[in-house]
Protein backbone atom coordinates (compact mmCIF):
# COMPACT_ATOMS: atom_id res chain seq x y z
CA UNK A 1 0.00 0.00 0.00
CA UNK A 2 2.19 2.67 0.81
CA UNK A 3 4.71 1.32 -2.04
CA UNK A 4 2.52 1.78 -4.22
CA UNK A 5 1.30 5.56 -2.83
CA UNK A 6 4.97 6.34 -2.33
CA UNK A 7 6.17 5.11 -6.10
CA UNK A 8 3.26 7.57 -7.43
CA UNK A 9 4.00 10.18 -5.82
CA UNK A 10 7.62 10.24 -7.32
CA UNK A 11 6.81 9.80 -10.27
CA UNK A 12 3.58 12.12 -11.33
CA UNK A 13 3.54 15.17 -9.38
CA UNK A 14 6.85 16.75 -8.49
CA UNK A 15 5.99 20.26 -7.40
CA UNK A 16 1.94 19.43 -7.11
CA UNK A 17 2.12 16.68 -4.33
CA UNK A 18 2.55 19.55 -1.81
CA UNK A 19 -0.92 19.58 -1.06
CA UNK A 20 -2.80 17.21 1.14
CA UNK A 21 0.02 14.73 1.58
CA UNK A 22 1.55 14.45 5.22
CA UNK A 23 4.67 16.42 5.03
CA UNK A 24 7.72 14.11 5.81
CA UNK A 25 6.36 11.47 3.39
CA UNK A 26 6.58 14.21 1.02
CA UNK A 27 9.95 14.89 1.60
CA UNK A 28 11.11 11.51 1.68
CA UNK A 29 9.25 10.98 -1.90
CA UNK A 30 11.11 14.18 -3.15
CA UNK A 31 14.24 13.09 -1.93
CA UNK A 32 13.85 9.71 -4.04
CA UNK A 33 14.10 11.42 -7.05
CA UNK A 34 17.95 11.75 -6.37
CA UNK A 35 18.32 8.42 -6.94
CA UNK A 36 19.81 8.76 -10.14
CA UNK A 37 23.17 9.01 -8.12
CA UNK A 38 23.02 5.43 -6.87
CA UNK A 39 23.31 3.98 -10.03
CA UNK A 40 25.34 6.91 -11.76
CA UNK A 41 28.53 5.25 -10.87
CA UNK A 42 27.12 1.49 -12.31
CA UNK A 43 25.79 3.15 -15.58
CA UNK A 44 29.34 4.52 -15.64
CA UNK A 45 31.11 0.92 -15.98
CA UNK A 46 28.25 -0.66 -17.87
CA UNK A 47 28.06 1.92 -20.39
CA UNK A 48 31.84 1.93 -21.31
CA UNK A 49 31.72 -1.77 -20.72
CA UNK A 50 28.89 -3.35 -22.07
CA UNK A 51 26.92 -0.50 -23.99
CA UNK A 52 29.80 0.81 -26.14
CA UNK A 53 31.20 -2.78 -27.06
CA UNK A 54 27.47 -3.71 -28.31
CA UNK A 55 27.56 -0.53 -30.12
CA UNK A 56 31.03 -0.49 -31.53
CA UNK A 57 30.84 -4.29 -32.58
CA UNK A 58 27.66 -3.83 -34.41
CA UNK A 59 29.12 -1.08 -36.24
CA UNK A 60 32.40 -3.09 -36.83
CA UNK A 61 30.87 -5.52 -37.92
CA UNK A 62 29.39 -3.84 -41.09
CA UNK A 63 33.19 -2.92 -41.95
CA UNK A 64 36.73 -4.80 -42.59
CA UNK A 65 38.31 -2.87 -39.47
CA UNK A 66 41.84 -4.79 -38.48
CA UNK A 67 42.97 -5.02 -34.93
CA UNK A 68 44.78 -1.83 -34.90
CA UNK A 69 41.71 -0.20 -36.02
CA UNK A 70 42.79 1.39 -39.18
CA UNK A 71 41.17 0.22 -42.61
CA UNK A 72 37.80 0.64 -41.53
CA UNK A 73 35.86 0.59 -44.78
CA UNK A 74 32.34 0.04 -44.85
CA UNK A 75 31.38 -3.05 -46.23
CA UNK A 76 27.83 -3.53 -45.78
CA UNK A 77 26.16 -6.89 -45.14
CA UNK A 78 29.75 -8.37 -46.72
CA UNK A 79 30.76 -10.15 -43.59
CA UNK A 80 27.15 -11.37 -42.16
CA UNK A 81 27.23 -13.02 -45.75
CA UNK A 82 30.72 -14.40 -45.33
CA UNK A 83 29.74 -15.69 -42.10
CA UNK A 84 26.71 -17.80 -43.50
CA UNK A 85 28.89 -19.29 -46.40
CA UNK A 86 32.32 -20.01 -44.06
CA UNK A 87 32.37 -23.72 -43.34
CA UNK A 88 34.45 -22.66 -40.14
CA UNK A 89 31.49 -20.78 -38.34
CA UNK A 90 29.31 -23.81 -39.16
CA UNK A 91 31.76 -26.77 -37.62
CA UNK A 92 32.22 -24.79 -34.84
CA UNK A 93 28.37 -23.42 -34.00
CA UNK A 94 28.08 -27.44 -34.20
CA UNK A 95 30.90 -28.18 -31.92
CA UNK A 96 29.33 -25.88 -29.45
CA UNK A 97 26.40 -27.08 -30.05
CA UNK A 98 26.97 -30.78 -29.84
CA UNK A 99 29.14 -29.58 -26.68
CA UNK A 100 25.76 -28.04 -25.18
CA UNK A 101 23.33 -31.17 -26.07
CA UNK A 102 25.84 -33.50 -24.35
CA UNK A 103 26.80 -31.99 -21.38
CA UNK A 104 23.59 -30.06 -20.00
CA UNK A 105 21.39 -33.56 -19.96
CA UNK A 106 24.31 -35.39 -17.98
CA UNK A 107 24.83 -31.63 -15.41
CA UNK A 108 20.82 -31.82 -15.02
CA UNK A 109 20.75 -35.43 -14.04
CA UNK A 110 24.06 -36.00 -12.31
CA UNK A 111 23.21 -32.55 -10.27
CA UNK A 112 20.19 -34.31 -9.42
CA UNK A 113 21.09 -37.07 -7.98
CA UNK A 114 24.04 -35.83 -6.10
CA UNK A 115 21.25 -33.18 -4.52
CA UNK A 116 19.10 -36.30 -3.63
CA UNK A 117 21.88 -38.29 -2.39
CA UNK A 118 23.01 -35.36 0.30
CA UNK A 119 20.15 -34.23 1.36
CA UNK A 120 19.01 -37.53 2.30
CA UNK A 121 21.80 -39.12 3.40
CA UNK A 122 21.39 -38.57 7.72
CA UNK A 123 25.55 -38.09 8.31
CA UNK A 124 28.41 -36.54 7.05
CA UNK A 125 26.25 -34.30 4.88
CA UNK A 126 29.11 -31.54 4.92
CA UNK A 127 32.21 -34.10 3.48
CA UNK A 128 29.24 -34.88 0.07
CA UNK A 129 29.21 -31.36 -0.10
CA UNK A 130 32.44 -30.69 -0.12
CA UNK A 131 33.74 -33.33 -2.15
CA UNK A 132 30.82 -32.45 -4.94
CA UNK A 133 31.69 -29.08 -5.04
CA UNK A 134 35.12 -28.72 -4.65
CA UNK A 135 35.93 -28.72 -8.44
CA UNK A 136 33.87 -25.93 -9.29
CA UNK A 137 36.64 -23.92 -7.55
CA UNK A 138 39.33 -24.98 -9.70
CA UNK A 139 40.40 -21.89 -12.85
CA UNK A 140 39.27 -23.08 -16.14
CA UNK A 141 42.88 -23.81 -16.96
CA UNK A 142 43.76 -25.64 -14.38
CA UNK A 143 40.93 -27.82 -15.14
CA UNK A 144 42.13 -27.78 -18.94
CA UNK A 145 45.42 -28.63 -17.75
CA UNK A 146 44.39 -31.53 -15.19
CA UNK A 147 42.08 -33.80 -17.89
CA UNK A 148 44.85 -33.25 -20.32
CA UNK A 149 46.81 -34.79 -18.29
CA UNK A 150 44.00 -37.31 -16.81
CA UNK A 151 43.54 -38.39 -20.51
CA UNK A 152 47.02 -39.01 -21.67
CA UNK A 153 46.49 -43.03 -23.58
CA UNK A 154 49.07 -44.42 -21.68
CA UNK A 155 49.97 -42.68 -18.43
CA UNK A 156 46.73 -41.01 -17.54
CA UNK A 157 44.19 -41.91 -14.73
CA UNK A 158 41.20 -42.32 -16.94
CA UNK A 159 42.98 -45.14 -19.08
CA UNK A 160 44.73 -47.12 -15.71
CA UNK A 161 41.24 -46.61 -13.94
CA UNK A 162 39.37 -48.36 -16.71
CA UNK A 163 42.50 -50.82 -17.67
CA UNK A 164 41.97 -49.50 -21.52
CA UNK A 165 44.15 -47.61 -23.45
CA UNK A 166 41.78 -45.57 -25.82
CA UNK A 167 43.85 -42.20 -27.09
CA UNK A 168 41.10 -40.42 -25.66
CA UNK A 169 42.40 -36.61 -26.95
CA UNK A 170 43.61 -37.52 -30.51
CA UNK A 171 40.60 -39.44 -31.95
CA UNK A 172 37.84 -37.00 -33.56
CA UNK A 173 34.93 -39.59 -32.03
CA UNK A 174 36.37 -39.20 -28.23
CA UNK A 175 37.48 -35.66 -28.21
CA UNK A 176 34.23 -34.08 -27.58
CA UNK A 177 33.81 -36.07 -25.19
CA UNK A 178 36.65 -35.67 -22.95
CA UNK A 179 35.82 -32.04 -23.07
CA UNK A 180 32.19 -32.84 -21.85
CA UNK A 181 33.48 -35.07 -19.24
CA UNK A 182 35.79 -32.66 -17.65
CA UNK A 183 32.95 -29.99 -17.85
CA UNK A 184 30.93 -32.47 -16.13
CA UNK A 185 32.83 -32.91 -13.24
CA UNK A 186 34.00 -29.26 -12.99
CA UNK A 187 30.74 -27.31 -13.01
CA UNK A 188 28.25 -29.98 -11.79
CA UNK A 189 28.80 -29.09 -8.42
CA UNK A 190 26.70 -25.40 -8.82
CA UNK A 191 24.05 -27.32 -10.41
CA UNK A 192 24.14 -29.63 -6.94
CA UNK A 193 24.35 -27.00 -4.70
CA UNK A 194 21.32 -25.18 -6.25
CA UNK A 195 19.10 -28.42 -6.42
CA UNK A 196 19.95 -28.91 -2.90
CA UNK A 197 18.61 -26.02 -1.57
CA UNK A 198 15.61 -26.33 -3.32
CA UNK A 199 14.91 -29.54 -2.11
CA UNK A 200 15.72 -27.47 1.44
CA UNK A 201 13.10 -25.29 0.46
CA UNK A 202 10.22 -27.97 0.21
CA UNK A 203 8.03 -27.54 3.19
CA UNK A 204 8.61 -30.61 5.34
CA UNK A 205 5.15 -30.45 6.18
CA UNK A 206 4.01 -31.30 2.50
CA UNK A 207 5.63 -34.94 3.45
CA UNK A 208 4.09 -35.32 6.94
CA UNK A 209 0.91 -34.83 5.27
CA UNK A 210 1.57 -37.35 2.55
CA UNK A 211 2.95 -39.96 5.01
CA UNK A 212 -0.24 -39.59 6.88
CA UNK A 213 -2.35 -40.45 3.88
CA UNK A 214 -0.25 -43.51 3.24
CA UNK A 215 1.64 -42.45 0.63
CA UNK A 216 5.01 -44.22 -0.15
CA UNK A 217 8.67 -43.19 -0.31
CA UNK A 218 8.37 -43.34 -4.73
CA UNK A 219 4.84 -41.61 -4.23
CA UNK A 220 6.12 -38.63 -2.37
CA UNK A 221 8.95 -38.61 -4.58
CA UNK A 222 6.61 -38.52 -7.43
CA UNK A 223 4.09 -36.39 -6.35
CA UNK A 224 5.99 -33.72 -4.09
CA UNK A 225 9.87 -33.98 -5.13
CA UNK A 226 9.28 -33.81 -8.48
CA UNK A 227 6.71 -31.34 -9.13
CA UNK A 228 9.00 -28.86 -6.40
CA UNK A 229 11.78 -29.25 -8.41
CA UNK A 230 10.27 -27.97 -11.85
CA UNK A 231 11.40 -24.75 -11.36
CA UNK A 232 14.49 -24.67 -10.24
CA UNK A 233 15.26 -27.02 -13.16
CA UNK A 234 14.21 -24.71 -15.38
CA UNK A 235 16.98 -22.09 -14.23
CA UNK A 236 19.53 -24.72 -14.20
CA UNK A 237 18.88 -25.90 -17.54
CA UNK A 238 18.64 -22.49 -18.97
CA UNK A 239 22.21 -21.21 -17.17
CA UNK A 240 23.45 -24.28 -18.57
CA UNK A 241 22.78 -24.15 -21.73
CA UNK A 242 23.71 -20.46 -22.02
CA UNK A 243 26.73 -21.48 -20.60
CA UNK A 244 27.77 -23.98 -22.88
CA UNK A 245 27.19 -22.33 -25.94
CA UNK A 246 29.78 -20.39 -24.89
CA UNK A 247 32.40 -22.91 -24.08
CA UNK A 248 35.85 -21.86 -24.57
CA UNK A 249 38.60 -21.92 -21.54
CA UNK A 250 38.48 -25.97 -20.73
CA UNK A 251 38.27 -26.90 -24.44
CA UNK A 252 41.39 -24.66 -25.71
CA UNK A 253 43.36 -25.46 -22.63
CA UNK A 254 42.94 -29.73 -23.51
CA UNK A 255 43.79 -29.25 -26.88
CA UNK A 256 46.70 -26.51 -25.82
CA UNK A 257 44.83 -23.69 -27.68
CA UNK A 258 44.59 -25.51 -31.11
CA UNK A 259 41.47 -26.95 -32.72
CA UNK A 260 41.84 -30.73 -31.58
CA UNK A 261 42.06 -33.52 -33.76
CA UNK A 262 40.91 -33.12 -37.33
CA UNK A 263 39.69 -29.54 -36.07
CA UNK A 264 36.36 -31.68 -33.93
CA UNK A 265 36.81 -29.47 -30.99
CA UNK A 266 37.05 -25.91 -32.14
CA UNK A 267 34.47 -24.06 -30.65
CA UNK A 268 32.46 -20.98 -31.64
CA UNK A 269 33.94 -18.54 -29.17
CA UNK A 270 37.22 -19.87 -30.15
CA UNK A 271 36.67 -19.44 -33.70
CA UNK A 272 36.02 -15.51 -33.24
CA UNK A 273 38.82 -14.92 -31.16
CA UNK A 274 41.03 -16.93 -33.55
CA UNK A 275 39.55 -14.01 -36.08
CA UNK A 276 39.87 -11.49 -34.16
CA UNK A 277 43.15 -11.48 -32.77
CA UNK A 278 44.72 -14.55 -34.82
CA UNK A 279 43.91 -13.37 -37.90
CA UNK A 280 43.69 -9.69 -37.09
CA UNK A 281 39.92 -9.32 -38.83
CA UNK A 282 37.91 -7.68 -36.21
CA UNK A 283 34.98 -6.64 -38.42
CA UNK A 284 34.42 -10.31 -39.62
CA UNK A 285 34.62 -11.54 -35.88
CA UNK A 286 32.47 -9.12 -34.51
CA UNK A 287 29.71 -9.99 -37.28
CA UNK A 288 29.76 -13.44 -36.28
CA UNK A 289 30.08 -12.62 -32.50
CA UNK A 290 26.29 -11.31 -33.43
CA UNK A 291 25.48 -14.46 -34.71
CA UNK A 292 26.06 -16.26 -30.90
CA UNK A 293 24.27 -13.24 -29.46
CA UNK A 294 21.28 -13.78 -31.47
CA UNK A 295 21.55 -17.31 -30.40
CA UNK A 296 22.02 -16.40 -26.80
CA UNK A 297 18.81 -14.16 -26.92
CA UNK A 298 17.27 -16.20 -28.48
CA UNK A 299 17.29 -19.24 -25.87
CA UNK A 300 17.21 -16.51 -23.24
CA UNK A 301 14.12 -15.10 -24.31
CA UNK A 302 12.47 -18.45 -24.82
CA UNK A 303 13.17 -18.94 -21.31
CA UNK A 304 11.54 -15.88 -20.13
CA UNK A 305 8.28 -16.64 -22.19
CA UNK A 306 8.53 -20.13 -20.54
CA UNK A 307 8.13 -18.63 -17.21
CA UNK A 308 5.10 -16.37 -17.90
CA UNK A 309 3.43 -18.46 -19.28
CA UNK A 310 4.00 -21.11 -16.73
CA UNK A 311 3.34 -18.05 -14.16
CA UNK A 312 0.05 -17.54 -16.32
CA UNK A 313 -0.98 -20.46 -16.24
CA UNK A 314 -0.80 -21.49 -12.57
CA UNK A 315 -2.85 -18.19 -11.50
CA UNK B 1 21.98 -49.99 22.74
CA UNK B 2 21.69 -52.29 19.20
CA UNK B 3 18.07 -50.80 18.57
CA UNK B 4 19.38 -47.14 19.06
CA UNK B 5 22.00 -48.31 16.20
CA UNK B 6 20.22 -49.64 13.94
CA UNK B 7 17.82 -46.62 14.23
CA UNK B 8 20.38 -44.62 13.09
CA UNK B 9 21.55 -46.87 10.65
CA UNK B 10 19.00 -48.53 8.74
CA UNK B 11 19.61 -50.60 5.95
CA UNK B 12 18.58 -47.91 3.27
CA UNK B 13 20.85 -45.08 4.98
CA UNK B 14 23.65 -47.20 4.91
CA UNK B 15 23.36 -48.08 1.45
CA UNK B 16 22.52 -44.30 0.46
CA UNK B 17 26.08 -43.57 2.34
CA UNK B 18 27.45 -46.32 0.32
CA UNK B 19 26.36 -44.80 -2.61
CA UNK B 20 27.52 -40.87 -1.53
CA UNK B 21 31.16 -42.01 -0.60
CA UNK B 22 31.66 -43.64 -3.56
CA UNK B 23 30.66 -40.46 -5.83
CA UNK B 24 32.79 -38.52 -3.60
CA UNK B 25 35.60 -40.53 -4.11
CA UNK B 26 34.78 -40.62 -7.89
CA UNK B 27 35.04 -36.59 -7.86
CA UNK B 28 37.90 -36.47 -5.69
CA UNK B 29 40.15 -39.25 -8.18
CA UNK B 30 41.00 -36.52 -10.51
CA UNK B 31 42.44 -34.04 -7.60
CA UNK B 32 43.94 -37.69 -6.01
CA UNK B 33 45.91 -38.43 -8.99
CA UNK B 34 47.62 -34.47 -9.46
CA UNK B 35 48.65 -34.54 -6.05
CA UNK B 36 50.22 -37.87 -6.46
CA UNK B 37 51.50 -36.95 -9.92
CA UNK B 38 52.99 -33.31 -8.54
CA UNK B 39 55.14 -35.79 -5.83
CA UNK B 40 56.90 -38.09 -8.23
CA UNK B 41 59.35 -37.00 -10.48
CA UNK B 42 59.42 -36.33 -13.99
CA UNK B 43 60.53 -39.50 -15.14
CA UNK B 44 58.44 -41.89 -12.57
CA UNK B 45 55.10 -40.19 -13.91
CA UNK B 46 55.40 -40.83 -17.34
CA UNK B 47 56.52 -44.47 -15.87
CA UNK B 48 53.38 -46.85 -16.22
CA UNK B 49 50.52 -45.20 -14.08
CA UNK B 50 49.97 -46.10 -10.21
CA UNK B 51 48.51 -44.20 -7.68
CA UNK B 52 51.14 -44.00 -4.83
CA UNK B 53 54.79 -42.69 -5.95
CA UNK B 54 57.50 -44.50 -5.44
CA UNK B 55 59.85 -42.18 -4.35
CA UNK B 56 57.64 -38.98 -2.70
CA UNK B 57 59.94 -35.78 -3.79
CA UNK B 58 58.76 -32.06 -3.11
CA UNK B 59 61.15 -31.12 -6.12
CA UNK B 60 58.31 -30.34 -8.48
CA UNK B 61 56.47 -27.54 -6.08
CA UNK B 62 59.69 -25.97 -4.75
CA UNK B 63 60.56 -26.02 -8.97
CA UNK B 64 57.47 -23.96 -9.65
CA UNK B 65 57.21 -21.77 -6.61
CA UNK B 66 61.20 -20.89 -7.48
CA UNK B 67 61.39 -20.95 -11.37
CA UNK B 68 58.25 -19.95 -12.81
CA UNK B 69 56.66 -16.46 -11.95
CA UNK B 70 54.04 -18.52 -9.69
CA UNK B 71 54.23 -15.94 -6.92
CA UNK B 72 54.07 -12.81 -8.95
CA UNK B 73 50.88 -14.11 -10.69
CA UNK B 74 49.30 -14.67 -7.24
CA UNK B 75 50.05 -11.39 -6.14
CA UNK B 76 48.63 -10.09 -9.87
CA UNK B 77 45.43 -12.54 -8.89
CA UNK B 78 45.16 -11.02 -5.90
CA UNK B 79 45.12 -7.65 -6.99
CA UNK B 80 42.55 -8.08 -9.26
CA UNK B 81 40.00 -10.17 -8.13
CA UNK B 82 40.11 -8.07 -4.95
CA UNK B 83 39.75 -5.12 -6.47
CA UNK B 84 36.80 -6.50 -8.77
CA UNK B 85 35.40 -7.71 -6.01
CA UNK B 86 35.27 -4.63 -3.62
CA UNK B 87 34.16 -2.39 -6.83
CA UNK B 88 31.31 -4.45 -8.00
CA UNK B 89 30.21 -4.79 -4.22
CA UNK B 90 30.32 -1.15 -3.85
CA UNK B 91 28.66 -0.70 -7.50
CA UNK B 92 26.29 -3.04 -7.60
CA UNK B 93 24.90 -2.29 -4.18
CA UNK B 94 24.31 0.92 -4.83
CA UNK B 95 22.62 0.51 -8.31
CA UNK B 96 20.48 -2.09 -6.96
CA UNK B 97 19.40 -0.01 -4.40
CA UNK B 98 18.83 3.03 -6.88
CA UNK B 99 16.17 0.93 -9.16
CA UNK B 100 14.88 -0.75 -5.94
CA UNK B 101 14.04 2.06 -3.72
CA UNK B 102 14.26 5.15 -5.60
CA UNK B 103 12.25 7.12 -8.55
CA UNK B 104 14.02 9.08 -11.28
CA UNK B 105 13.76 9.73 -15.02
CA UNK B 106 14.19 6.61 -17.11
CA UNK B 107 14.28 4.26 -14.49
CA UNK B 108 12.69 1.76 -16.36
CA UNK B 109 14.51 2.19 -19.94
CA UNK B 110 17.74 1.93 -17.73
CA UNK B 111 16.22 -1.56 -16.03
CA UNK B 112 15.30 -3.03 -18.87
CA UNK B 113 18.51 -2.00 -20.46
CA UNK B 114 20.46 -2.96 -17.58
CA UNK B 115 18.41 -6.69 -17.86
CA UNK B 116 19.64 -6.71 -21.43
CA UNK B 117 22.98 -6.89 -19.89
CA UNK B 118 22.36 -10.48 -18.58
CA UNK B 119 22.45 -11.88 -22.46
CA UNK B 120 26.38 -10.30 -22.97
CA UNK B 121 29.05 -12.23 -21.78
CA UNK B 122 32.86 -11.66 -22.34
CA UNK B 123 32.75 -14.88 -24.45
CA UNK B 124 30.59 -12.93 -26.75
CA UNK B 125 32.03 -9.42 -26.45
CA UNK B 126 35.35 -10.48 -26.84
CA UNK B 127 36.59 -8.99 -29.52
CA UNK B 128 34.89 -5.38 -29.81
CA UNK B 129 35.32 -5.08 -25.96
CA UNK B 130 39.37 -5.81 -26.41
CA UNK B 131 38.87 -2.91 -28.94
CA UNK B 132 37.18 -0.72 -26.42
CA UNK B 133 39.83 -1.10 -24.14
CA UNK B 134 42.52 -0.63 -26.62
CA UNK B 135 40.99 2.69 -27.57
CA UNK B 136 40.82 3.67 -23.57
CA UNK B 137 44.38 2.83 -23.61
CA UNK B 138 43.99 0.21 -20.71
CA UNK B 139 45.64 -2.77 -22.68
CA UNK B 140 48.58 -4.49 -20.22
CA UNK B 141 47.42 -2.75 -17.69
CA UNK B 142 45.51 -3.58 -13.97
CA UNK B 143 42.54 -1.28 -14.86
CA UNK B 144 42.17 -3.05 -17.99
CA UNK B 145 41.69 -6.32 -16.37
CA UNK B 146 39.34 -5.44 -13.51
CA UNK B 147 37.43 -2.75 -14.78
CA UNK B 148 35.76 -4.68 -17.59
CA UNK B 149 35.10 -7.34 -14.59
CA UNK B 150 32.98 -4.79 -12.63
CA UNK B 151 29.52 -3.82 -14.27
CA UNK B 152 27.97 -7.57 -13.82
CA UNK B 153 24.45 -7.13 -14.36
CA UNK B 154 23.59 -10.38 -12.77
CA UNK B 155 24.34 -9.01 -9.36
CA UNK B 156 22.68 -5.82 -9.64
CA UNK B 157 20.00 -7.93 -10.34
CA UNK B 158 20.22 -10.44 -7.14
CA UNK B 159 20.22 -7.29 -4.95
CA UNK B 160 17.79 -5.31 -6.27
CA UNK B 161 15.51 -8.44 -5.95
CA UNK B 162 16.90 -8.49 -2.25
CA UNK B 163 16.34 -5.10 -1.46
CA UNK B 164 12.93 -4.80 -2.74
CA UNK B 165 11.93 -7.56 -0.30
CA UNK B 166 13.49 -5.17 2.52
CA UNK B 167 10.41 -3.40 4.55
CA UNK B 168 10.19 0.28 3.87
CA UNK B 169 8.94 1.09 7.34
CA UNK B 170 12.92 0.83 8.87
CA UNK B 171 13.70 3.72 5.78
CA UNK B 172 11.20 5.72 6.65
CA UNK B 173 11.50 5.73 10.04
CA UNK B 174 14.98 6.48 9.98
CA UNK B 175 14.19 9.39 7.70
CA UNK B 176 11.79 11.14 10.12
CA UNK B 177 14.22 10.88 12.48
CA UNK B 178 16.20 13.09 10.08
CA UNK B 179 18.95 10.55 8.64
CA UNK B 180 19.86 11.42 4.70
CA UNK B 181 19.38 9.11 2.09
CA UNK B 182 23.08 7.97 1.76
CA UNK B 183 23.25 7.59 5.60
CA UNK B 184 20.10 5.46 5.59
CA UNK B 185 21.78 3.35 2.74
CA UNK B 186 24.88 2.95 4.52
CA UNK B 187 24.01 2.95 8.49
CA UNK B 188 20.38 0.81 7.79
CA UNK B 189 20.36 -0.94 4.07
CA UNK B 190 23.76 -2.23 3.72
CA UNK B 191 24.13 -4.14 7.61
CA UNK B 192 20.84 -5.80 6.61
CA UNK B 193 21.99 -7.18 3.23
CA UNK B 194 25.09 -8.71 4.60
CA UNK B 195 23.66 -12.56 3.12
CA UNK B 196 22.95 -10.92 0.40
CA UNK B 197 26.02 -9.00 0.11
CA UNK B 198 28.45 -11.91 0.62
CA UNK B 199 26.57 -13.93 -1.66
CA UNK B 200 27.71 -11.62 -4.05
CA UNK B 201 31.01 -11.20 -2.85
CA UNK B 202 31.96 -14.50 -2.64
CA UNK B 203 30.11 -15.32 -6.49
CA UNK B 204 32.46 -12.77 -7.53
CA UNK B 205 35.72 -13.29 -6.17
CA UNK B 206 35.44 -17.25 -7.33
CA UNK B 207 34.64 -15.85 -10.73
CA UNK B 208 37.34 -12.96 -10.94
CA UNK B 209 40.31 -15.14 -9.53
CA UNK B 210 39.34 -18.26 -11.78
CA UNK B 211 38.70 -15.78 -15.09
CA UNK B 212 40.49 -17.13 -17.60
CA UNK B 213 39.59 -15.77 -20.93
CA UNK B 214 38.96 -11.69 -20.07
CA UNK B 215 42.96 -11.58 -18.49
CA UNK B 216 43.95 -13.71 -21.59
CA UNK B 217 42.84 -11.23 -24.07
CA UNK B 218 43.96 -8.21 -22.55
CA UNK B 219 47.57 -8.72 -21.49
CA UNK B 220 50.64 -10.02 -23.35
CA UNK B 221 53.04 -8.99 -20.96
CA UNK B 222 53.87 -11.88 -18.40
CA UNK B 223 54.54 -9.79 -15.42
CA UNK B 224 51.04 -8.96 -15.58
CA UNK B 225 49.52 -12.51 -15.89
CA UNK B 226 47.03 -13.73 -13.33
CA UNK B 227 47.40 -17.48 -12.11
CA UNK B 228 45.10 -19.39 -14.18
CA UNK B 229 46.39 -17.39 -17.19
CA UNK B 230 50.04 -17.94 -16.74
CA UNK B 231 49.46 -21.43 -15.90
CA UNK B 232 47.93 -22.17 -19.13
CA UNK B 233 50.04 -20.42 -21.22
CA UNK B 234 53.46 -19.90 -19.88
CA UNK B 235 54.06 -23.21 -18.35
CA UNK B 236 53.45 -25.11 -21.50
CA UNK B 237 56.00 -23.20 -23.54
CA UNK B 238 58.70 -24.82 -21.27
CA UNK B 239 57.75 -28.17 -22.90
CA UNK B 240 55.77 -31.01 -20.69
CA UNK B 241 56.56 -31.75 -16.90
CA UNK B 242 53.33 -33.25 -15.73
CA UNK B 243 54.42 -33.08 -12.04
CA UNK B 244 54.95 -29.17 -12.43
CA UNK B 245 52.26 -28.98 -14.30
CA UNK B 246 50.40 -30.88 -11.62
CA UNK B 247 51.86 -28.59 -8.93
CA UNK B 248 51.37 -25.81 -10.48
CA UNK B 249 47.57 -26.35 -10.86
CA UNK B 250 47.36 -27.32 -7.03
CA UNK B 251 48.77 -23.92 -5.97
CA UNK B 252 46.92 -21.97 -8.51
CA UNK B 253 43.54 -23.90 -7.06
CA UNK B 254 44.53 -24.31 -3.45
CA UNK B 255 43.44 -20.94 -2.46
CA UNK B 256 39.74 -21.33 -3.01
CA UNK B 257 39.51 -24.50 -2.21
CA UNK B 258 40.86 -23.13 1.52
CA UNK B 259 38.47 -20.44 1.99
CA UNK B 260 35.88 -23.09 0.57
CA UNK B 261 36.34 -25.18 3.77
CA UNK B 262 36.61 -22.51 6.32
CA UNK B 263 33.49 -20.73 4.82
CA UNK B 264 31.47 -23.86 3.27
CA UNK B 265 28.32 -22.74 4.71
CA UNK B 266 28.06 -19.31 3.71
CA UNK B 267 29.33 -20.34 0.40
CA UNK B 268 26.68 -22.49 0.19
CA UNK B 269 23.75 -20.30 1.43
CA UNK B 270 25.24 -17.91 -1.20
CA UNK B 271 24.66 -20.09 -4.11
CA UNK B 272 21.29 -21.15 -2.82
CA UNK B 273 20.26 -17.26 -2.24
CA UNK B 274 21.98 -16.48 -5.47
CA UNK B 275 20.77 -19.49 -7.68
CA UNK B 276 16.80 -19.32 -6.28
CA UNK B 277 16.57 -15.59 -7.24
CA UNK B 278 17.22 -16.17 -10.52
CA UNK B 279 14.11 -18.74 -10.18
Amino acid sequence: MSSTTLATAGRTARPRAAAGADSARLRWSRRLQHGGWFVAPFLVLYGLFVILPVVRGLYLSFTDANISGDHTGFVGLANYREALRDPLVWDSLWHSTQFTLYVVPLIVLVALLMALIAHHTTHFKWLWRLCFFVPFLLPSAVVGNLWWWLFQPTNGMVNHVLGLDTPWLTQKSTAMLAVVVATLWWTVGFSFLLYLAALQNIPQHLYEAAGLDGANALQRMLYITVPNLRSITGLVLALQVLASLQVFDQAVVMYQFGPGPEESTRTFVQYTLEQGFTSYRVGYASAISFVLFVIIAAVALARMWLVKSREEATR
Amino acid sequence: MTTRSARRWPPAQIALTAVAATLSLVWLAPLAWALSTSLKTPTESVTSPHWIPEHVTLDSWKEVLRAGDIPNWFVNSVVVSVSVTVIVLLVAALAGYGFARTEFRGKGALMGLTMAGLMFSPAILGVPLFTTVQSLGMVDTYWGMILPQCAPAAMVYILYKFFQGLPRELEEAAFIDGAGRWRIFFTIVLPLSKPSLSAVGIFTFIASWNNFLWPYMVTNNPDLMTMPNGIATVQNAFGIVWPQLMAGGLIAGLPLIIVFVFFQSQIVRGVAHTGLAGQ
